[in-house]
């Protein structure tokens, strides 16, 4: 029996106003839904998706199993070993793309990653190997891996391995090298293949070993407490980066490996303001793998993009990506350079979004409310408005200044389409042409054709709602 | 004997001053002697140890949560106030969008609405291709929904359907005009007067005519449930006047129950009449078509058997073509040349009224909405929205007739409502432009000689109908060969005032009736007069 009789009433009106102000006027309480139509041509394959039986059950799986994850930072290892990745293997963010379609930070990081790995002689003779085919390329999604920018992983990198101590679930992410000329930025200069032997020598050993005698290292709880303390985990990782420096040094120190090695690894660790993404990227990965393919499940599970296409996959869909070109990212620029010499948007780094960090978590990093030009208060509007977009809050990333609320958590197809929000990443920004390395920092959005995308092929696999026989 | 509780919880964290006053809460709890609830720092552990609690497994990235109480049940109590506690964070309305620095932002979808300020009835307006989502999110999050939106696919209302019965929900609608609930009116409405009397309608103009009756009579209403035009038809078969009716049997202000819908699919009508005899309050059926009872009838109906005085429901008189006021029936008894009736609709079931009742008197009346599919106008959308003159309107039955005004030449109503009219424009009880085109192109035709027409006022309605209606009015009477009736739906309390709208239409020359059935009768007998 309906309490419609019997209910307080409280209008809740999408739509014409002027129904809503005849509420109103007889003193009824009225919720006004500020609605606008959905994204263009997607109001026909929304009615199978929204109907589709499984889709309200799937999506709570999705975010019980996102929200349950716990990270912990288990081992440092070469990607040989993890991954199995062998000589000429290459992994790359975003999804797949070719040499011929690769923009120009990617072929750059292949280029210097061929030269590191002992492929070609030259970063213009990687070049020729790769225009002729010689690399095989695969997206690091592909192998439980993420990598920001162009995200190249190699055979002797060594990486982060990440485990959910209650699955036994792994991923991966290389380590940071800092900001600047870096290879993950395309650049691959002498001074850039030198810092990435020094890593794979000294650092990786190091934190491996430092990471074995501490044991576990709880990331999920460090993401809780660097949210409270101004970082968003994507473009701010400080008090992150410090909080895992402060448990590791001990351990590095212990190690007995000569004290001017753990000097510099102190001080790179330190002195990179980034070093702790690399960690929060596959943790987020982690999160959003255990939500992986929930049929009817609507959540996206990964955000990444190549330089040249941006991709989704959701959860209801299994490793089908949905791709656009990418877009361009709008910021603040270093030293001379301007919006010209950026490349279109590039990286997995778009994970900490998808997970419910980075632009999401914008209320709590204002500091770097500049990089959107605007103010602390558009960081708050901005973390309000991917709540519209969001189908939980997330239970560890809390906001001081929204009152501890959950951050925006789990990105939902339908909700994207119906309100037209697209979601806010934050992010680097590269050089287009390769070898430039850094040019900036900024914001950007996903294309809006890769929800409409989803939308059609998750209709198409809809299980409609059995009739009722009256 | 007391009770003890000692936990590390994993992944709980929270900040130090949040757990302070998490800790102090439970303290002050009936029955509690110690608690501490703090993240488990070595300083915390020392405490805990210093409270004589056992020490427990734990990390500083783990949430202690240690009671000691007089008893189990006491217990049991302080450590849900732990986890209330640790919910409501300090000033947080749970998912109240205003919580929080900065500004707050309207919701985007009816789910975000609800998630800020609660469940409650959806009313829903946006373009009907576009309803569907925000009625799924509706039902989803607890709510009754109204769907004021036409062009709804039917798939989509029975799926929407269903899917409230199964979580005790009603949908009113789609394309349902008219609901009064809890004394509020929503869409095209009229606040009433609380009564005995509960309204289940298929039709909105429908119950607006019964309700502007009740409330004239006195008798008042206690909710108007609109289900949606089509929910008699075979297809819907009646699933929300069904849940309607079982929600006003169980409204203890409801004595009897009127249905009122246009011509519903015989079988549908057949089980929804079984229904409503098994339930405990009387239920009076006014279910327009041949050998009905028409509006007026039925509300009579229901009056004497609630005991209540039937009035004289009241008419404006109007003026014969050319005529000074007074002088309506004397020129009409005169040798006018006997001509064709149009009924020009804004409420769908008044035109079916009409119809069924005029097809009586004067043989079969074309429309856009027949009583018979043989008698079909094809409305076609796209024409009706062109200027009149020199197109083909409403239906030439013939392709390519370029006759103006060519609605043919019998007896004819148009469904003004209907949505293939109202695709892409708004409502004629809002924008009467289509109405006032035909009624001018009307006047035109040599053929007609009564123009019937309705005019509903009420919350959502046109302001002031009558300052457009009463102009064209007037010079569609200016031939001296058309009569113009009104209908005028409308309660006292009416925001438009319904005297004074009454006035004016009567000033233009229209006989104005506030029963739908009477003023087809009166129109009825011009024509027939005229022969």
């Amino acid at each position: 029996m309906s309490e419609l009789l019997r209910r307080e009433p409280h209008i809740i009106s999408a739509g014409l106003s002027l129904l809503a102000e005849a509420a109103r006027e007889q003193a009824a309480r009225v919720t006004q839904v500020d609605w606008a139509p959905p994204l263009a041509g997607t109001e026909d394959v929304l009615v199978p998706v929204l109907s589709d039986a499984r889709r309200v059950a799937a999506n709570a799986l999705a975010v019980e199993r996102m929200l349950a994850v716990r990270a912990h930072l288990v081992d440092v290892v070469p990607a040989s070993a993890a991954l199995d990745l062998q000589p000429g293997e290459f992994l790359h963010a975003g999804p797949p793309v070719s040499w011929d379609r690769a923009a120009g930070p990617l072929r750059g990081a292949l280029m210097g990653a061929a030269v590191f790995e002992g492929l070609a002689g030259s970063p213009e003779a990687a070049a020729v190997l790769g225009a002729r085919g010689e690399f095989a390329l695969a997206p690091c999604h592909s192998r439980r891996a993420v990598g920001p920018m162009a995200g190249v992983i190699s055979p002797s990198m060594w990486l982060f391995a990440l485990e959910d101590s209650a699955t036994g679930q792994r991923t991966y992410c290389s380590l940071n090298e800092g900001l600047g000329k870096v290879l993950r930025y395309g650049a691959f200069s002498p001074d850039v293949l030198e810092r990435l032997s020094w890593m794979s020598q000294v650092l990786g050993p190091l934190l491996a070993d430092a990471v074995r005698r501490h044991g576990p290292v709880d990331v999920s709880a460090i993401l809780a407490q660097m949210v409270q303390m101004g970082d968003e985990a994507h473009n701010r990782n400080r008090s992150g980066t410090l909080m895992l420096l402060r448990d590791l040094l001990p351990s590095m120190v212990e190690s007995g490996i000569v004290s001017g090695d753990i000097a510099r690894a102190a001080a790179f660790i330190g002195g990179n303001d980034h070093f702790f993404l690399n960690l929060a990227m596959p943790a987020c990965k982690l999160a959003l793998d255990a939500a992986r393919d929930i049929p009817g499940a609507t959540m996206v599970v990964a955000m990444a993009r190549n330089g040249t296409d941006f991709g989704i996959q959701v959860s209801g869909t299994g490793d089908e990506w949905f791709t656009a070109p990418a877009l361009t990212p709008q910021g603040l620029f270093l030293g001379g350079y301007g919006p010209g010499d950026a490349s279109p948007d590039i990286g997995d780094s778009a994970i900490t979004e998808t997970a419910g960090l980075g632009g999401f978590a914008m209320a709590a990093a204002p500091a770097i409310a500049a990089l959107i030009g605007g103010t602390a208060a558009d960081a708050l509007a901005t973390t309000r408005r991917m709540y519209e977009i969001t189908l939980a809050e997330h239970a560890l990333y809390r906001v001081p200044a929204l009152e501890f609320r959950g951050t925006p958590a789990g990105i939902d197809v339908t909700l994207v389409a119906r309100t037209g929000i697209l979601p806010q990443i934050n992010t680097g920004m590269a050089g287009k042409i390769a070898g430039t390395g850094q040019v900036g920092a900024g914001l950007v959005t996903p294309p809006a054709e890769v929800f409409p995308a989803a939308l059609r092929s998750l209709a198409g696999a809809a299980q409609p709602w059995p009739s009722r026989h009256s | 004997m007391s009770a003890e509780h000692v936990e590390a919880r994993p992944g709980a964290y929270a900040d130090s001053v949040t757990l302070m006053r998490v800790s102090a809460d439970v303290r002050q709890a009936d029955g509690v002697q110690a608690a501490l609830v703090a993240m488990a720092t070595e300083l915390n552990l020392d405490l805990l140890a210093a409270m004589g609690f056992p020490p427990p497994d734990a990390g500083p990235n783990h949430l202690l949560i240690a009671v000691r109480a007089a008893d189990d049940t006491a217990l049991a109590g302080a450590l849900a106030a732990v986890d209330t506690a640790l919910r409501a964070r300090p000033g947080a309305g749970h998912g109240s969008a205003s919580h929080g620095a900065g500004q707050a932002q309207l919701p985007r979808t009816t789910a975000a609405a609800v998630r800020a300020s609660g469940p409650g009835l959806a009313l829903i307006s946006v373009p009907g291709r576009y309803a569907f989502a925000e009625a799924m999110d509706a039902l989803q999050s607890g709510c009754d929904v109204m769907i004021f939106s036409d062009n709804v696919p039917v798939e989509q209302e029975i799926m929407l359907k269903d899917f409230a019965a199964e979580r005790d929900l009603i949908v009113m609608g789609p394309d349902c005009g008219t609901a009064m609930v809890r004394g509020v009116g929503l869409g095209f409405s009229h606040t009433v007067a609380a009564g005995p009397v509960g309204i289940v309608a298929a039709s909105g103009t429908g119950a607006q005519q019964v309700m502007c009756l009740l409330e004239y009579a006195g008798a008042g209403v206690s909710a108007a449930l609109g289900v949606g035009g089509r929910d008699l038809s075979a297809a819907v078969a009646g699933r929300s006047a069904r849940a309607a009716l079982a929600a006003l049997d169980t409204d203890p202000g409801t004595e009897l129950i009127i249905v009122v819908s246009k011509p519903p699919a015989s079988e549908v009508a057949a089980r929804l009449r079984d229904f409503a005899a098994r339930l405990a309050t009387p239920v009076q059926f006014a279910l327009i078509g041949p050998g009905e009872s028409d509006l007026t009838a039925a509300t009579e109906t229901a009056l004497r058997a609630l005991g209540r005085p039937v009035p004289d429901w009241p008419r404006w008189p109007g003026q014969a073509p050319g005529a000074e006021p007074g002088h309506f029936r004397a020129a009409h008894e005169s040798s006018a040349p006997a001509g064709v009736l149009r009924g020009l609709f804004a409420g769908g079931t008044l035109c079916d009224e009409a119809m069924v009742i005029a097809s009586d008197r004067l043989g079969p009346i074309r429309s856009n909405i027949p009583l018979r599919p043989e008698l079909r106008l094809a409305a076609r959308g796209p024409v009706l929205g062109a200027p009149v003159v020199g197109t083909t309107v409403l239906g030439a039955p013939v392709v390519g007739e370029t006759v103006p005004g060519a609605i043919g030449t019998g007896h004819a109503m148009i469904d003004f409502g209907d949505d293939e009219l109202t695709m892409g424009r708004a409502h004629p009880m809002i924008d009467q432009s289509l109405r006032l085109e035909r009624l001018a192109a009307e006047a035109a035709d040599p053929a007609v000689t009564v123009v019937l027409l309705d005019v509903v006022l009420g919350h959502g309605a046109h302001p002031d109908p009558a300052a457009e209606l009463a102009p064209a009015i007037a010079s569609a009477r200016a031939s001296g060969r058309v009569s113009v009736v009104v209908s005028l739906i409308g309660a006292t309390s009416d925001p438009q005032d319904l005297g004074r709208q009454a006035a004016a239409l009567q000033a233009a020359g229209a006989a104005v009736f506030v029963s739908n059935a009477a003023a087809a009768r009166f129109a009825c007998e011009l024509i027939e007069g005229a022969r």
